[in-house]
């Protein structure tokens, strides 16, 4: 059941204490202005009882499939496919749900006489995980039993991994990995943290190319995303859909979903998932001194310190069968954890912007995945409409330094600093820019043989971004330990939260509606408009469409 | 041989020992030393250059100009037409077995690109010309040994192409091709090469040694492992 309003609805009064907001590695404990709403995430849903049990339920009664155990046969070629470390965030507590999964399908497959298993990691263009996260993600046992031969990262860069399936009726690129194309059935094993995981994703987006992603990875794409939260009106997610019906028209997949609960944080860190105005002195104690010990580490022993606190999540569900009913079944329960009833849009947001996206696990949030968490994903963590108003500000806080990953990030701190003092527009960056950063030997290389993402991966990010780029008015980052980074990025800074909201009045209107989204744990706002705001965004976009833009795809 | 060239094209340049291969000028002698045509003097050759192995090293920190001139005084005698030959074969024993994993996919990659392949390397030129066809590579810039008569003097046809001199070669060679040194690339794994880093605009540092991974985090250079 979806809570109403009222259970993740704050109005902060006179009287209220204040609010923690994640900076980076710290966190702002601030007073908000009576008046202003904060939105928390639902509590976490109770975890099945006995989840090895639920997995086997799933594998012997799947929607749409025969189940597992009638699809083997002895001297057949499986091969199971997963999810990389971008799921989930952060790193679940031990055992991970795909070794929970792969240790059931695996004592399945070896029942019927099938040995001739591969494991295959999808990450795309996403970096290499290395062994020791490999062995993390599927436990020792199945880590000896196939690496490093049989348990492999997918190489878009490998010319002899991947196999072209066709294209789709609109001409987007079909292609998948070797392994999938000659096994005869393909096991897909997903974690979906949210709305945009899973379905024809998994398969048909994880295992591809460059020249298969330009199809979607593009800013054309991405501004047609009202949100990635909601695949129904997601461009992204139609695009993934029509490559994934072809990718199941060649390929037996039996897929797995699964949906987490969003328990992110134990012990001593527990009381960041609580509403402040429950906390206990404990809770309070606990926070203080947490605050006061990070004040004294330098970044990087604070870096080292989160990413070793795993999430303790619990498994809310899993389903097993044929791509679309799966995961129908799954984003229904995403939703029932995650979607928060809102009424009404704000002028002003706030956010924090935490430590730890999909995309700098066991590395640093340098500036562009900033901008990705503020404008990709505080932006986009909707259904319906957004939280902010069209023309609204933006306040993020984070320290915003100028410090990259230099063996995940590389191409990121070019494009950073050449690509990004030229020109913020995505298409631009599209067209002067992407296929040279895709085809640098250089980065090539380091994301085949080293844990670099590729080339052309903050470019997506960049236009991972450009939906909330479009609408927002303004980003006022707080904190920011530089002028450079908030400048680059196209963003105003303000040293105190007090004095962002001072300057979002400039930006809106005197007395703007502000709204605090309370995040992590991860929600995304179910936003139903006031009939004012509906009769004022019928006609923006009705304005909207008069304007046409000229729009590369996939060029 | 290779792409053709054209106005503002680009070169990927690589360095040679401990770039594209584990090996370097001392095993390359070694090989020599011990395909001599008489068994006391493949002993007497063998001998002395091993004798000289701590020589080497010490000199090599201080000076690689230096020791590359000591390194081929040891060529003195040898014969043109016997190190042509052995070359091939010093290719198929030495080069090929330690050609690093990774240097396929980079060159291809950079092939791909469009780039004009180009080693630069202080080892000779008859040795790593087998190399680069191997590798598909379209020019070699290396040491000449002098020969009089068709035997080897044990010097150098200078300039010596080490250090500094490798950044001027491949500016000159910039020069005669019409080749853009800001979009090029290089690869070294030695601080010694520093010089023919910073030449280009897409420096990239592979296997590299402590100073030059040092200098590399400094500078935000990509750093390669090719093993």
């Amino acid at each position: 059941m979806i809570p109403r309003e009222k259970d993740n609805v704050v109005h902060i009064d006179s009287d209220s204490p204040p609010r923690v907001i994640h900076s980076g590695e710290d966190f702002l404990y601030e007073h908000l202005p009576v008046g202003t709403r904060v939105l928390y995430p639902n509590p976490p849903m109770k975890g099945l009882p006995n989840p090895d049990a639920a997995i086997r339920y799933a594998l012997n009664h799947p929607i749409g499939k025969e189940p597992l155990y009638a699809q083997l046969r002895p001297g057949m070629k499986v091969t199971i496919v997963m999810d990389d470390i971008s799921l989930p965030l952060p790193q679940m507590k031990l055992p991970d749900i795909r070794e929970r999964i792969i240790s059931i399908v695996l004592q399945i497959l070896g029942d019927h006489g099938v040995d001739d298993i591969d494991l295959l990691i999808a990450n795309a263009l996403h970096r290499a995980m290395s062994p020791s996260e490999m062995k993390r993600m599927v436990g020792q046992k199945i880590f000896d039993r196939f690496y490093p031969k049989h348990f492999i990262n997918h190489d878009a860069e490998d010319p002899h991994a991947i196999v072209n399936l066709g294209e789709t009726e609109l001409g987007e690129l079909v292609k998948t990995h070797r392994l999938c194309a000659e096994a005869d059935l393909t096991i897909y094993v997903n974690i979906n943290l949210v709305p945009m995981d899973g379905g024809h994703k998994s398969m048909g987006i994880g295992l591809t190319d460059y020249k298969g992603l330009l199809a979607h990875h593009n800013p054309k794409t991405m501004l047609e995303c009202d949100s990635y939260m909601d695949p129904k009106k997601s461009e992204l997610a139609n695009s993934g859909n029509r490559i994934g019906r072809v990718v199941d028209e060649h390929l037996n997949v039996f897929h797995i979903e699964t949906a987490l609960n969003n328990r992110m944080y134990a012990a001593p860190m527990e009381f960041l998932g609580k509403n402040e105005d429950d906390w206990s002195e404990l809770d309070r104690l606990a926070f203080q001194s947490t605050r006061w010990t990070l004040k004294k580490l330098p970044r990087s022993a604070k870096r080292e310190f989160f990413h070793k606190i795993p999430s303790p999540y619990e498994l809310i569900a899993v389903f097993a069968g044929a791509t679309e009913p799966v995961h129908e079944r799954i984003l229904e329960k995403n939703y029932e954890q995650y979607a928060v009833p809102v009424k009404g849009q704000a002028d002003v947001i706030i956010s924090g912007i935490p430590y730890i996206s999909p995309y700098n696990v066991n590395s640093i949030l340098n500036p562009v995945l900033v901008q990705v968490m503020a404008l990709g994903y505080l932006y986009n963590m909707y259904r319906g409409s957004p939280v902010i108003r069209d023309g609204g500000t933006m306040i993020v806080c984070h320290p915003c330094p100028d410090e990259f990953d230099p063996d995940h990030h590389p191409s990121y701190i070019e494009f950073f600093h050449r690509c990004l003092p030229e020109t913020r527009d995505s298409f631009e960056l599209h067209k002067r820019f992407e296929k040279e950063f895709a085809t640098n030997p250089t980065y090539i290389e380091m994301y085949r043989r080293g844990n670099a993402y590729h080339g052309a991966h903050p470019f997506y990010m960049w236009y991972w971004g450009d939906r909330g780029r479009s609408r927002v008015g303004n980003v006022i980052v707080v904190g920011a330990e530089n002028e450079h980074v908030p400048r680059i990025l196209g963003w105003h800074k303000a040293d105190t939260l007090q004095d962002a909201i001072e300057m979002s009045k400039d930006f809106t209107r005197p007395n703007p509606d502000i709204t605090m989204v309370h995040i992590p744990p991860i929600m995304i706002s179910d936003v139903r408009l006031t009939d004012e705001e509906q009769k004022a965004r019928d006609l923006k976009e009705a304005e909207r469409k008069l304007r046409p833009r000229e729009l590369v795809h996939g060029s | 041989m290779g792409p053709e060239m054209s106005a503002n094209s680009a070169c990927a340049f690589y360095d040679l020992d401990g770039t594209l291969v584990s090996t370097n000028l001392v095993h390359t002698y070694l090989f020599f030393s011990r395909n001599q045509p008489s068994a006391l003097r493949t002993l007497f050759k063998t001998a002395g250059g091993i004798a000289r192995i701590p020589a080497f090293a010490v000199v090599d920190r201080v000076n690689r100009v230096k020791f590359n001139e000591m390194l081929f005084s040891l060529y003195e005698g040898e014969f043109e037409d016997r190190l042509l030959e052995l070359a091939e074969e010093h290719f198929e024993e030495v080069y090929k077995p330690n050609i690093f994993p990774g240097v396929y996919e980079l060159i291809q990659a950079s092939q791909r690109r469009g780039l004009r392949q180009v080693i630069v390397s202080g080892s000779l030129d008859f040795v790593v010309r087998p190399l680069a066809r191997h590798l598909g590579i379209d020019d070699i810039v290396t040491n000449r040994l002098e020969f009089k008569r068709g035997v080897a003097t044990g010097k150098l046809v200078p300039p010596i192409l080490a250090g500094a001199n490798k950044a001027r070669f491949m500016q000159e060679y910039a020069r005669t091709h019409g080749v853009d040194l800001v979009e090029s690339y290089a690869y070294s794994d030695s601080y010694s090469d520093y010089p023919m880093l910073a030449v280009v605009g897409r420096p990239a540092v592979v296997n590299p040694d402590k100073k030059l991974l040092a200098e590399a985090r400094v500078f935000n250079w990509p750093v390669l492992d090719l093993r």
